[in-house]
């Protein structure tokens, strides 16, 4: 027998499991329409790899994973991908986000699978692909992507199978367990296999499931290669022993320290379903298209676990289990203790979907005005990360986050137990929310502040350096005009200090000059022809303004418009004398060409 | 000589403490060469805790030489996008009494947004962004990187076909945070005494009470 410890703290709530496990697993009848929401975990949205109008099989990729830590989707049945869109999706915030609709054709039809007999021969990598393709996600209940989990880089030498479900009302993993033990022992060989083989595989489970217990016992009992290797271990139900830290201080009796992963400690932790789901996608090639969902509550007439494709519609899943909207207290997605109420059923079951709870007028009144904090203690005794509850309320209350950090805030769970036994009926855990939200908001912007204050920074650097090489190119060219002048005016001397001797640079810089001077101009001949044109042209105009000018002084006209064509005549004349000169200084120069550099 | 200063205790002293002074200060020479600050380091914290968007809006051109004008002893309280957080933080930086802020804090993130339609390429708000956050060439047409962009609305005053405007941020579920509980006096608000009675825990008050 297995040494067992116990975490502090703690709660015994209600609970009220028994409903939901008279009946075994059924499967609800195929839904119009599937939502498939791109993102249903913390990380990276999925990229859609497929388009409105297609045609998809069971089990074809529909969206790819964004990142690294992100999961891939897949078609939980064949039919057309209807649409794209924004959809609401299961979030406590009510929000939605982009979805793909997929409309069932009810052919059920499977793409091709490739299934592995014996996973024995397959290398770890290799095998740890096929579930990141799988797009396994954590099971339990916050959806993290199982091979992010399963590739640790450090060694792990224990491998943990969660099957506590230690929340009030939900059997999901409970009914799995019971009905399909031999494949969670397979799926945990597996698991065990891709963490090469650590010396200690556990799957624990709460007293308050003996079925369970007892199926997952005979399993290991009857199974070849698990005999001897998995151990299933009982403890004592308490809430929230099923959280992952909690879970693996329970087996082993270590504390995972704050702001470490198990991982540090050489342990994985997997969900039972996630074992399951993992078995499927390893031994017949099936990826994560549907998952066991509890559906609970008193406004529910038929409580039981449903094996639900992803995408149904919660609508859809209440309406199979004669759901009354009116007797109906409160929508909730998870359990009564962590869940968060659904504001809106259209939304879809997802990956994380492990509990849908529609309680009852009576069983979920709502809550009692929150009273002052009598500082009595109980919430610190609850409390299973030993946190100081009241504490962190004081601060959230007063906004100081940096003492919020001090007392571990992130070390919170967030289970509830604090705010169960409060007897002010304070809503601790919606404190620790508010300012866990506030504080990654401030991380944020302090992040989005240092980036910006960088690309200032370089925008500044960039046109400083601009503006220096705009300075430089200026001072260049005028040194380079100061020198040329310099060539020029000592060319220009020795010219005049012996006529005939212009040679060296400056001489050849005044041919240079000329030859391009003489190429832009045209033919001597070509040129005198353009000058008695334009003199031609302007004595017609003037002899023409004249002409009105005289026309307009014999008819008498007003002062001011005589005045223009006076002005107009008089200009059409010195126009006329400028061209006779052009034409005059063309026909003889006035002197030889070489004499121009002397001018400047 | 060793004698002259024993018989002399004055000179004896003298001598002491010459050596001394000169020991120490050529330790501290040392040290003002080896520790030597570069720069402000007061002006630095300060231009940490300031929001980075280089709007402008505190009269200085940008983040940097408003936190030196902090530091050479101006008001704090002049950064709208900071709000009053920015300000309490600084407050507590400079160990200064918290001002009320300046001016009105925007309550939204907001983004530049170029209606690209109407935009003629003269890129005029691509010269005035202080972060380089809007793409585009002459005669092309512009656009805003949205995840660059510090909402500093410095971008829509030389636009001259008024093409730009400032949209608010839409939350996304990843920004999307809880709102904090109503504190319990606030809850408590128009509900009778009897209805507040710490020794009734049975579910019909809580029914009455809604």
């Amino acid at each position: 027998m297995r040494k067992i410890w116990d975490i502090p703290g703690g709660i015994h709530p209600p609970e009220n499991k028994t409903q939901s496990l008279q009946t075994a697993v059924a499967v609800p009848p195929m839904p119009e329409q599937l939502v498939l929401p791109l993102i249903q975990h913390a990380g990276t949205a999925a990229r859609p790899v497929v388009d409105a109008g297609d045609q998809v099989l069971k089990g074809q990729l529909l969206a790819e994973p964004g990142g690294a830590v992100s999961a891939a989707i897949h078609a939980p049945t064949s039919g057309l991908i209807s649409a794209i869109e924004d959809r609401p999706v299961p979030h406590p915030s009510g929000m939605s986000a982009r979805c793909i609709i997929l409309i069932p054709d009810g052919r059920d039809q499977w793409c091709a699978r490739r299934g592995l007999d014996d996973y024995r021969g397959a290398s770890p990598t290799a095998l740890l692909d096929r579930i990141r393709d799988a797009g396994i996600a954590g099971l339990g209940g916050a959806g993290f992507p199982s091979a992010v989990k399963l590739g640790p880089p450090q060694p792990i030498d224990t491998l943990i199978i969660n099957g506590a479900e230690c929340e009030p009302y939900i059997t999901a993993d409970d009914s799995l367990m019971q009905e399909r033990a031999a494949e969670i022992i397979e799926g945990t060989m597996i698991l065990a296999h891709i963490l090469d083989n650590p010396g200690t595989v556990l799957i624990g489970i709460e007293d308050n499931k003996p079925r369970a217990f007892e199926a997952l016992r005979d399993a290991v009992a009857q199974s070849p290669t698990a005999q001897g290797i998995i151990e299933v271990v009982e403890f004592p139900a308490k809430y929230p022993s099923g959280g992952e830290k909690q879970l693996i201080q329970i087996l082993t009796g270590n504390e995972v320290a704050s702001g470490r992963l198990p991982a540090d400690l050489g342990i994985v932790c997997q969900n039972v379903g996630t074992a399951y789901a993992v078995y499927r996608a390893i031994r017949h090639g099936e990826p994560l298209i549907s998952r066991i969902t509890t559906v609970t509550g008193k406004a529910c007439a038929h409580n039981g676990n449903y094996e639900v494709l992803l995408g149904t519609p919660i609508r859809h899943l209440l309406a199979h289990s004669g759901f009354d909207r009116d007797s109906c207290g409160r929508l909730v997605m998870g359990g009564p203790m962590m869940g968060f109420a659904l504001l809106d059923s259209d939304a879809p079951v997802t990956k994380a979907t492990n509990c849908i709870l529609a309680g009852g007028r009576d069983e979920f009144p709502p809550a009692p005005p929150a009273q002052a904090c009598i500082r009595c203690g109980l919430c610190a005794e609850a409390c299973p990360a030993s946190l100081l509850p009241q504490q962190l309320f004081w601060y959230a209350q007063a906004g100081n986050l940096e003492r919020l950090e001090a007392h571990d805030l992130f070390d919170c769970i967030e289970c509830g137990a604090c705010a169960y036994v409060c007897p002010s009926h304070i809503p601790l855990v919606q404190y620790y929310r508010a300012a866990k939200g506030e504080i990654r908001q401030q991380v944020g912007e302090k992040a989005k502040a240092d980036h910006a204050r960088q690309r200032f920074e370089f925008h500044q650097a960039r046109l400083a350096r601009a503006e220096a090489e705009r300075t430089a190119k200026r001072e260049a060219r005028r040194l380079a005009t100061a020198a040329a002048q310099h060539r020029v005016a000592t060319a220009g001397d020795s010219q005049a200090a012996g006529p005939g001797l212009a040679t060296g640079a400056a001489g050849d810089l005044l041919k240079a000059a000329m030859a391009r001077t003489a190429a832009r101009q045209a033919s001597p001949e070509q040129q005198r022809a353009k000058l008695e044109r334009a003199l031609e042209a302007a004595s017609d105009r003037a002899r023409s303004a004249q002409a009105r000018l005289a026309a307009a002084e014999a008819e008498g006209a007003d002062g001011e418009q005589l005045d223009k064509l006076r002005a107009r005549a008089e200009e059409a004349r010195l126009k006329q004398q400028d061209a006779e000169h052009k034409l005059q200084a063309f026909a003889h120069p006035p002197q030889p060409p070489a004499d121009a550099a002397e001018s400047p | 000589m060793i004698e002259l200063v024993a018989q002399h205790p004055l000179l004896a002293a003298l001598t002491a403490l010459v050596g001394l002074a000169a020991v120490f200060g050529a330790i501290l020479g040392f040290a003002a060469v080896k520790f030597k600050v570069e720069g402000d380091p007061v002006v630095d914290r300060i231009d940490a805790l300031l929001p980075q968007t280089q709007c402008g809006q505190c009269g200085y051109p940008g983040c940097r030489p408003y936190a030196e004008a902090i530091a050479g002893g101006d008001a704090i309280n002049k950064c709208p996008p900071g709000g009053q957080a920015a300000i309490k933080a600084l407050a507590g930086l400079l160990a200064v009494p918290e001002p009320e802020l300046d001016g009105e804090a925007s309550e939204v993130k907001k983004v530049a947004f170029i209606r690209e339609a109407e935009c003629i390429g003269c890129t005029k708000c691509i010269q005035a962004c202080p972060v380089d956050a809007i793409l585009g060439a002459a005669k092309l047409m512009h656009t805003v990187i949205v995840a660059e962009c510090t909402g500093c609305d410095l971008c829509v005053e030389p636009c001259p076909v008024d093409c730009i405007e400032m949209r608010p941020l839409a939350q996304t579920l990843a920004d999307w945070r809880w709102d904090a509980p109503h504190s319990p006096g606030e809850s408590l608000r128009g509900l009778r005494s009897r209805d507040i009675l710490a020794s009734d825990r049975s579910s019909s008050r809580a029914n009455r009470v809604a």
